[in-house]
């Protein structure tokens, strides 16, 4: 069935076939075609956010947390270029979007006109692929590939520049089904071989670990449920990286908790001490690794990865295995099971000993005395009353952040959306609209620094105009607290631009917006203050006014191997060595 | 506060120990890439090797069919052998490349390059550059009382030998395409 139709048309077409039901967007001269489509159809929702990068950051969440592709549609020149930050955060978190730019007419590109900017000049290197459609018969087929782009392999975000006299000229539409996606086929099943050889050593290992990242997230349901098989199967303590939480369970019995720079004692001493290590969708990044040349000295190591690019790249494999993490770990357990569900029981009875007297150090313990909220406290609390509610957590960056990390418990997946990669302040406000979205009925979270979520504070409009009841909650500690912790431990304590004077007052913030404000500043009365926040139907600020100088521990610091882990504001003076200091 | 006492740098598969005793020697590489010839599709490859921070020694490209519309690239790069990997890794990852080869480790095989050289002179020297092209089986493509142009193919080696030869004979100007590679054989 071939059809004739604008291109303007085509796109809402194209989106709808490719089940789409909302767009993240902001208009402007280069997409009225595309906006007049939208404004005479009911199947795509269109969300008008207040700036590009929020458009983003709210389809980040919204495909994150349900792992369904996120779209954007923004127009040409500021529009594409305020969409830039989102791009290269979901790049590196390989998450699945698809951009639509409006572009000046092809006739006027290259003459900088009005608006116009190399859109697709600029996004290459922070995109997975992008096109400049410059016939209106090729715009469904791009579409239809750049979906399939986005969503198969390795996630990541595709944007596609359609000139504005692409829009308006007629074409014709081509369905999904017809359209070609050979070209882009990644390996999915992984090689037997290699997973028998990892099998072998599983059976032998006498520490072994599993180190999982956001890959296992992303390859669905299905992966997260066989990597709780084969923890729980065979007794391997399970750590994960800020991108992996939720896939194997808090609450699950093998659970270490997080690992790397702010994970962990016993994450952390296990993978420096293990003797196997199996990375199932992790990337060796350099918040996990520490110092490349200690990282965990004494292991074999076997990595599952989509992306030949990840393996071999920081840290030498023993065993690569390219394919999607579901598929792969399917035939490791049924070659595991045919040969007699195999362990060295003995050996991991004593390596879960070790893990324990690390596990005793209790690593996360911290001081709620006087009067004043201590960070983690608001968080355990926060924990406590809504746990098991159907929970939603985004995070903005900063030391909130890693207490979120630290402090939540997170059972399943698609569960937390935070930044991990970029590190991109701004990002869980919108992020949490964006989830909020997909997930009407849920209690959606913005765990936030002060800093962080006046970046991108005006999506308070969004919120209140479609009636996202999400609820930011601020730990304001009125500092950019990880850069003044970093200036304590690094540099001398000299507080560089790091304390933020002139606040807003949240509570009247909110109110301004039509939205309720919430402070808190005594622990007393942190529960009522947490629940008058919950159990409000709309959307909230949380200004919870909490220790000003708090640092965030354990921490290894930028340089440093596993074994070498700051505990506590007591042990921290001088240690870090100055090689660390020009690591980021 | 060191549970594990652990020796530092006590046997380890980090990256680093892939590294052989002469580390940091830079291996060079013939690398030919298919790819689908879109727009576009140089700069990808390009922004690849300044964004990771990769070498490019020579670059060719053309569109080597037509019905298809592939291109062929042929990178000469350098780097550590753990480098070279992760180049051609990435380049994989890149949507319209169709496939990496790396001629360096996959067998024998060919590299030619062209060049033009105008070199201007008169008497001995005009003399010499022309006795010593014929040596090099270097063409003549262009002559004026005062200069010659000329074109020669071959080895990178050859040509940098050709080349430091014409130096001193009046070497006015250099062209080179960078190299063109093929596996010997069927
Ligand atoms: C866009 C952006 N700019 C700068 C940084 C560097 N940075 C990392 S954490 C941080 C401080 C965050 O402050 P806040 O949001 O108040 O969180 P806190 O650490 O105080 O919990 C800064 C400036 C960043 N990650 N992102
Ligand atoms: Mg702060």
């Amino acid at each position: 069935m071939k059809r004739q139709m604008s291109g303007a048309k085509m796109i809402i077409q194209a989106l709808k076939d490719q089940g789409v039901d909302v767009v993240f967007g902001y208009p402007g001269g280069a997409v009225l075609p595309i906006y007049d489509e939208i404004f005479q159809q009911n199947d795509i929702r269109h969300i008008l956010v207040r700036h590009e990068q929020a458009a983003v950051h709210a389809a980040e969440g919204y495909a994150r947390s349900t792992g369904k592709p996120g779209v954007v549609l923004v127009t040409s020149g500021p529009g594409a270029t305020n969409a830039v930050t989102g791009m290269t955060d979901a790049l590196l978190d390989s998450i699945p979007l698809v951009i639509l730019t409006g572009q000046v007419p092809t006739f006027m590109i290259g003459n900088d006109a009005f608006q116009e900017a190399d859109t697709v000049g600029i996004t290459r290197p922070c995109t997975k692929h992008n096109w400049l459609v410059k016939d209106t018969d090729k715009l469904a087929e791009i579409i239809h590939e750049g979906f399939h782009i986005a969503t198969s392999g390795r996630p990541g975000p595709v944007l596609i520049d359609v000139p504005k006299d692409v829009q308006f000229a007629d074409g014709t539409y081509v369905p999904p089904k017809k359209v070609d996606t050979s070209r882009y086929q990644p390996q999915i099943k992984g090689d037997i071989k290699a997973i028998t050889a990892l099998v072998e050593m599983m059976e032998k290992a006498e520490r072994p670990i599993l180190y999982t990242g956001g890959g296992v997230i992303n390859s669905g349901p299905a992966a997260s449920q066989l990597l709780r098989e084969l923890a729980d199967a065979s007794g391997i303590p399970v750590t994960s990286t800020l991108m992996g939480l939720g896939a194997y369970p808090a609450s699950g019995k093998n659970w270490l908790g997080m690992l790397g720079m702010h994970g962990l004692y016993e994450a952390n001493l296990a993978m420096h001490g293990c003797d196997l290590m199996i990375c199932v969708g992790a990337r060796f990044d350099d918040r996990i690794t520490g110092r490349v040349e200690d990282f965990s000295p004494h292991s074999k190591k076997a990595h599952i990865d989509i992306d030949p690019s990840s393996i071999n790249k920081v840290v030498h494999t023993d065993v690569p295995i390219v394919g999607d993490i579901g598929h792969v770990l399917e035939d490791l357990l049924k070659i595991w099971k045919s040969r007699g569900r195999k362990v060295n029981k003995p050996a991991i009875g004593k390596w879960w000993k070790q893990i324990e007297e690390w596990r005793a150090v209790n690593c996360l313990a911290y001081k709620q005395e006087g009067k004043i909220i201590k960070p983690q406290y608001a968080l355990e609390r926060l924990e406590a009353l809504t746990k098991g509610m159907d929970r939603y957590i985004t995070t903005e960056v900063g030391q909130h952040q890693m207490w979120a990390a630290q402090f939540l418990g997170f059972d399943e997946p698609n569960r937390l959306m935070t930044s991990g990669g970029l590190g991109t302040m701004g990002y869980g406000h919108p992020s949490s609209l964006g989830v909020q979205l997909a997930h009407p009925d849920a209690l959606v979270i913005n765990i936030a620094g002060e800093g962080s979520w006046l970046m991108n504070m005006q999506e308070m409009g969004t919120a209140v105009q479609y009636r996202l009841p999400a609820k930011q909650f601020i730990l304001n500690n009125e500092r950019l607290g990880m850069v003044r912790q970093w200036q304590e431990l690094l540099h001398g304590e000299r507080y560089s631009a790091t304390w933020q004077e002139a606040l807003p007052d949240f509570v009247k913030l909110a109110e301004s917006f039509g939205a309720k404000g919430i402070r808190c500043s005594d622990p007393a009365d942190l529960d009522d203050a947490i629940m008058e926040m919950i159990k409000h139907d709309g959307p909230v600020i949380f200004d919870c006014l909490v220790e000003k100088h708090e640092n965030c521990f354990p921490m290894i610091p930028s340089g440093s191997p596993h074994n070498e882990m700051l505990m506590g504001d007591a042990e921290t003076q001088g240690v870090i060595g100055n090689t660390g200091a020009v690591l980021v | 506060m060191s549970a594990l006492n652990i020796k530092k740098g006590s046997s380890a598969h980090s990256a680093y120990d892939l590294k052989n005793p002469n580390a940091d020697v830079h291996e060079a590489h013939t690398l030919t890439v298919t790819v689908d010839n879109e727009a576009g599709v140089l700069a990808r490859v390009i922004g690849l090797f300044s964004g990771r921070g990769y070498n490019i020694e020579s670059l060719t490209v053309a569109e080597i069919n037509e019905e298809y519309h592939t291109s062929r690239i042929t990178i000469v790069t350098t780097g550590t052998p753990q480098v070279i990997e992760q180049i051609k890794a990435q380049l994989g990852r890149i949507v319209p490349v169709h496939s990496v080869h790396d001629l360096t480790v996959e067998g024998p095989y060919l590299e030619r390059e062209l060049a033009l050289f105008k070199v201007a002179g008169t008497g001995d020297k005009r003399v010499e550059a022309l006795r010593l092209a014929d040596i090099f089986r270097a063409n003549v493509v262009d002559s004026t009382l005062e200069s010659f142009v000329f074109e020669m193919t071959g080895t990178s080696e050859k040509i940098d030998a050709f080349a430091d030869l014409m130096r001193p004979l009046g070497l006015i100007e250099t062209a080179r395409t960078g190299v063109a590679a093929m596996a010997r054989g069927a």
